[in-house]
């Protein structure tokens, strides 16, 4: 293949421009490829953030004309040819330089969500008994690399700027794990209506095309949590009946 | 004076993969205060990669299994060349740290009955790895993160650890820079864990992420420590071939524990013409038993697919080089062939080995329900590192403690598949433990700031030279195809020597490197920083490989191709000399005590 013009935020703090390079693209690279090969070959100081190259560590998300997309993932030859490519950092989280963004506050939002905590074991060695299909539905949340392009393309913190209120679907897909685990006891439904603002979310679906693990996150994750906040804040039958049987929904 | 920001804690632990998180989490359940560093963002490590499971007789599957199994497979995949007092406590504890995993919130796949599945994998008698579909390790370092955070433990992202501080003959802390501002951190603390994890980028075919620059085993050689069975790097029998920028990405043995086979461009299961002797009896003779083992007949033997990593590499490596390879120099692994077998085997493939067939999908543009995969070999894992006490994970070095891929002696000569994700709990989790009571007995030491201030300069020199010819990616580049084609994994003397002599070149070169841009975030200066380590280990891999005259595990010599009894005596260890130089010695093997020996050969049949 011939050699492809990418342009290529490049900046600090924000303030920055597009600068172009040129490079040579082979069979099968992806875009973390070409970033590599202009490092070695003429921009030795280009911030580019990954780590496994293999599309399960989430280091490497970055907006690839304009798609929020993991670099380390995405086939040259998925992209349109003989055109430039445009490679930006995720516009949702402060910039810290060229493609580089500062997601810590990702890691602060987890820390204030309620911990797993699980009933007694089932069995006297400590262990637990659970059914396969039970732990599926779970483990589909479970599979998520937290590369927060979800967080990056969701109106809410991208256009509205709501991290003080808001936690954004990553964090919707961990609270569900948490709520739909087949062990654990925690209730979380007042921090989601109260602190976490579930409601913002108005269901745009944006945040499950992106996911690079194809977890759906608006219909499995925070669709069925936006009904049990209904269900235990609206519903005075069903928290009657929960309030006698003294136990969170499953 | 230098300026740098001063951080304090009893135990310093470097390295956030599987290892240093548990290590972090057993140090503050102690009482410790602890400081958590790692290159990357948390949750990101090496560990996040592992796919096929993590090994502990647990006995769900198949309850003939126990920790005695477990104990003589290790030492046989190992030929015993391992720390047996490190391969018992492996074999004993792996189940309660597993347990444990699910007690914070791990889901593994179940059994009909509820329990944890295990799955087959090389080497392992019965089925005994924990898994979940082939993303182990994100399961478990998200199950390790999640429960940290909540725990007295501050977290270092992205920051690099560019020297340990003694303090007499003890380790005192650590000299740091953050990877944003370009600032340095010196840390002080009581002890300090070591869990850095590998070295595959020394080579230019790996599995292995850009973190692997060997930092640990680096960091411990030049404090002092001993480095011992360096020349064991485990070559993994299948990495992906084509295209070229995903050369070296694994494909997790689970897809040959699912049933793939690997045939040449004949169409033959070559893998059946070379059984060795020491495996035969657990070994199928047919195809039929194979595949009959591999959906769970107890009653079957493991297909030759199964066979150590060493050997099946090895294998695959001859019918490349006599010319049965397919055609991008790999052969095929096809597990498409199951659905002659079972009903609905495409979903059945997607359902188990999901991360490998989105892998060949979007990577490679190969369906692997329908198609077989190309494969060759891939530098995975090192097997050597840091030599620690068994009980303790202490290294020669008081209060310096180290944990998974970068300790060594769990695993011998090679390490079965499965072995490493137990390691890191099992072994992070002693080395937490003793690494918090040493500090709490010693107290925190203060690292000499004179150090600090030389090891601060030193790191800046890349800028000064910024008008220089050296670039920091080339050396790296020229180091890894060298070692990949002098010490990789068939090795001569001749190529050996010639190896030393061009990491000796290079690190003059490295001497000379400079660097452009300024501090912050800047990659190119990040790379010109660990050429030193990847000199540091590519020496000792070379020096140890050429002393072991002999072919075993995962060091294959051509001019020496058979296992001499004389080198079963002894493990080679490295250390920094007086003058500076890297010194080598033979250290003898303990006898194992009779209770282990007995079960050693109680196992043999
Ligand atoms: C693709 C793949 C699949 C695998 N599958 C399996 C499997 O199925 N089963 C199995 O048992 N094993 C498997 N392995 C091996 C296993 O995953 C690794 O050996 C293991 O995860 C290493 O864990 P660790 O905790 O020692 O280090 P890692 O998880 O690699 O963590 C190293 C940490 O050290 C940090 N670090 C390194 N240098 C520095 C420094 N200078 N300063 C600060 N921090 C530093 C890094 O940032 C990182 O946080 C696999 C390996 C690969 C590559
Ligand atoms: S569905 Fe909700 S969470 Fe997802 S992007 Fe839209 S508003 Fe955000
Ligand atoms: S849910 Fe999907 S898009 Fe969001 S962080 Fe996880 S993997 Fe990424
Ligand atoms: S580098 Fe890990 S997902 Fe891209």
């Amino acid at each position: 293949m011939a050699a492809t013009t990418f342009r290529v935020w490049r900046g600090d703090k924000g303030k920055g421009a597009f600068t172009e390079y040129r490079t040579d693209i082979t069979e099968g690279m992806v875009v973390l490829d070409a970033m590599h090969q202009i490092q070695a070959e003429s921009a030795g100081d280009l911030a580019v953030r990954w780590n496994c190259k293999a599309g399960k560590c989430g280091s490497c998300s970055a907006e690839i004309n304009g798609q929020p997309r993991l670099m380390c993932m995405t086939r040259m030859d998925e992209l349109p040819a003989n055109e430039p490519v445009t490679l930006e950092p995720m516009r949702a989280f402060p910039h810290v330089r060229d493609l580089v963004t500062d997601v810590s506050w990702n890691y602060e939002v987890k820390k204030k969500i309620r911990k797993f905590t699980p009933r007694a074991p089932d069995a006297p060695d400590g262990s637990w008994r659970m059914a396969q299909e039970d732990v599926d539905r779970v483990q589909e949340f479970r599979k998520c690399i937290e590369c927060f392009l979800c967080q990056d393309v969701c109106h809410v913190l991208r256009d509205h700027h709501k991290h003080d209120e808001f936690i954004g679907p990553r964090f919707f897909v961990y609270t569900a794990a948490l709520e739909m685990h087949p062990l654990d006891t925690g209730d979380r439904l007042r921090d989601l209506k109260e602190d976490q603002a579930i409601g913002y979310c108005n269901i745009t679906k944006c945040c499950t095309k992106v996911c690079p693990e194809h977890i759906t996150i608006t219909d499995n994750a925070i669709i069925p949590l936006k009904e049990r906040v209904v269900d235990e804040f609206y519903d005075p039958v069903v928290k009657l009946v929960r309030l006698i049987r003294g136990k969170k929904s499953s | 004076m230098a300026e740098y920001e001063r951080v304090e804690h009893d135990v310093l632990v470097i390295g956030a993969g599987g290892a240093g998180l548990r290590a972090a989490i057993e140090a503050a359940a102690a009482g410790a205060r602890v400081g958590l560093v790692c290159k990357s963002l948390l949750g990101k490590a090496h560990t996040v990669m592992a796919e096929g499971g993590a090994a502990a007789a647990m006995g769900n599957v198949d309850d003939r299994d126990n920790w005695r199994v477990h104990f003589a497979d290790t030492m046989r995949g190992g030929q015993y060349m391992n720390n047996w007092r490190m391969a018992e406590l492996h074999a004993k504890e792996a189940p309660d740290r597993i347990h444990e995993l699910e007690a914070w919130g791990a889901l593994f796949d179940r059994t009909p009955d509820g329990r944890i599945l295990q799955r087959n994998f090389g080497g392992h008698r019965y089925p005994r790895l924990a898994h979940v579909g082939d993303r182990t390790g994100l399961e478990m370092i998200r199950t390790l993160q999640d429960h940290a955070i909540h725990l007295a433990i501050d977290v270092h992202m992205e920051v690099t650890v560019v020297q340990l501080l003694k303090d007499g003959d003890r380790v005192a802390g650590a000299l740091a820079y953050d990877r944003e501002k370009g600032r340095f951190r010196l840390f002080s603390s009581g002890a300090v864990v070591l869990a850095t994890g590998g070295i595959g980028r020394a080579f230019s075919v790996t599995s292995n992420s850009w973190e692997y620059t060997g930092d640990g085993h680096a960091l411990a050689y030049s404090t002092g420590a001993e480095l011992v069975d360096m020349e064991f790097v485990q070559f993994h029998p299948t990495g992906m071939v084509w295209p070229p920028s995903v050369k070296g990405i694994l494909v997790t043995e689970g897809v040959r524990g699912e049933g793939g086979v690997l045939r040449n461009s004949l169409g033959k299961r070559f893998m059946f013409d070379d059984i060795p002797d020491n495996y035969r009896p657990q070994t199928a003779d047919t195809e039929e038993e194979g595949w009959r083992y591999v959906t769970g007949d107890k009653a079957a033997r493991r297909p030759p697919e199964l066979l150590t990593r060493d050997h099946v590499a090895r294998c695959i490596q001859r019918e490349v080089r006599e010319g049965r390879g397919s055609p991008h120099g790999g052969v095929f692994l096809d597990i498409a062939w199951i659905k002659e077998r079972i009903p609905n085997a495409a979903d059945h493939i997607r359902k188990k080995l999901p991360s490998m067939y989105h892998q060949f999908m979007q990577l490679a543009n190969i369906d692997i329900t329908t198609t077989p995969m190309e494969v060759g070999p891939t530098t995975h894992y090192i097997m050597g590192g840091i030599r620690v006490d068994g009980d303790s994970q202490m290294s020669t070095v008081p209060g310096l403690f180290a944990a998974g891929e970068c300790a060594a002696g769990l695993h011998g000569a090679n390490r079965l598949g499965g072995n490493s994700l137990s390691d890191l709990l099992v072994f992070g989790r002693r080395a937490g433990e003793y690494a918090a009571r040493f500090a709490a007995e010693r107290g925190v030491a203060q690292p000499p700031v004179s150090e600090a201030d030389a090891a601060v300069a030193r790191a800046l020199e890349p800028f000064e030279r910024s008008g220089s010819p050296e670039a920091p990616y080339a050396i790296q580049h020229e180091l890894q195809r060298m070692m990949q084609d002098l010490v990789g994994i068939v090795r001569q003397e001749d190529e050996m020597k010639r190896a030393l002599d061009g990491v000796r070149q290079l690190r003059r070169r490295a001497g000379q490197v400079g660097v452009t841009g300024n501090r912050e975030y800047n990659p190119g200066w990040h790379t010109a920083l660990d050429l030193d380590n990847l000199l540091t280990i590519s020496e000792a891999i070379a020096l140890a490989a050429i002393e072991r005259r002999e072919s075993r595990g995962g060091h294959f010599r051509d001019d020496h191709p058979d296992k001499d009894p004389q080198y079963a005596k002894f493990n080679i260890v490295i250390r920094r000399g007086a003058d500076g130089s890297m010194q080598l010695e033979r250290r003898p093997i303990p006898s194992l005590p009779a209770e282990l020996a007995a079960i050693v050969e109680e196992q043999k049949s």
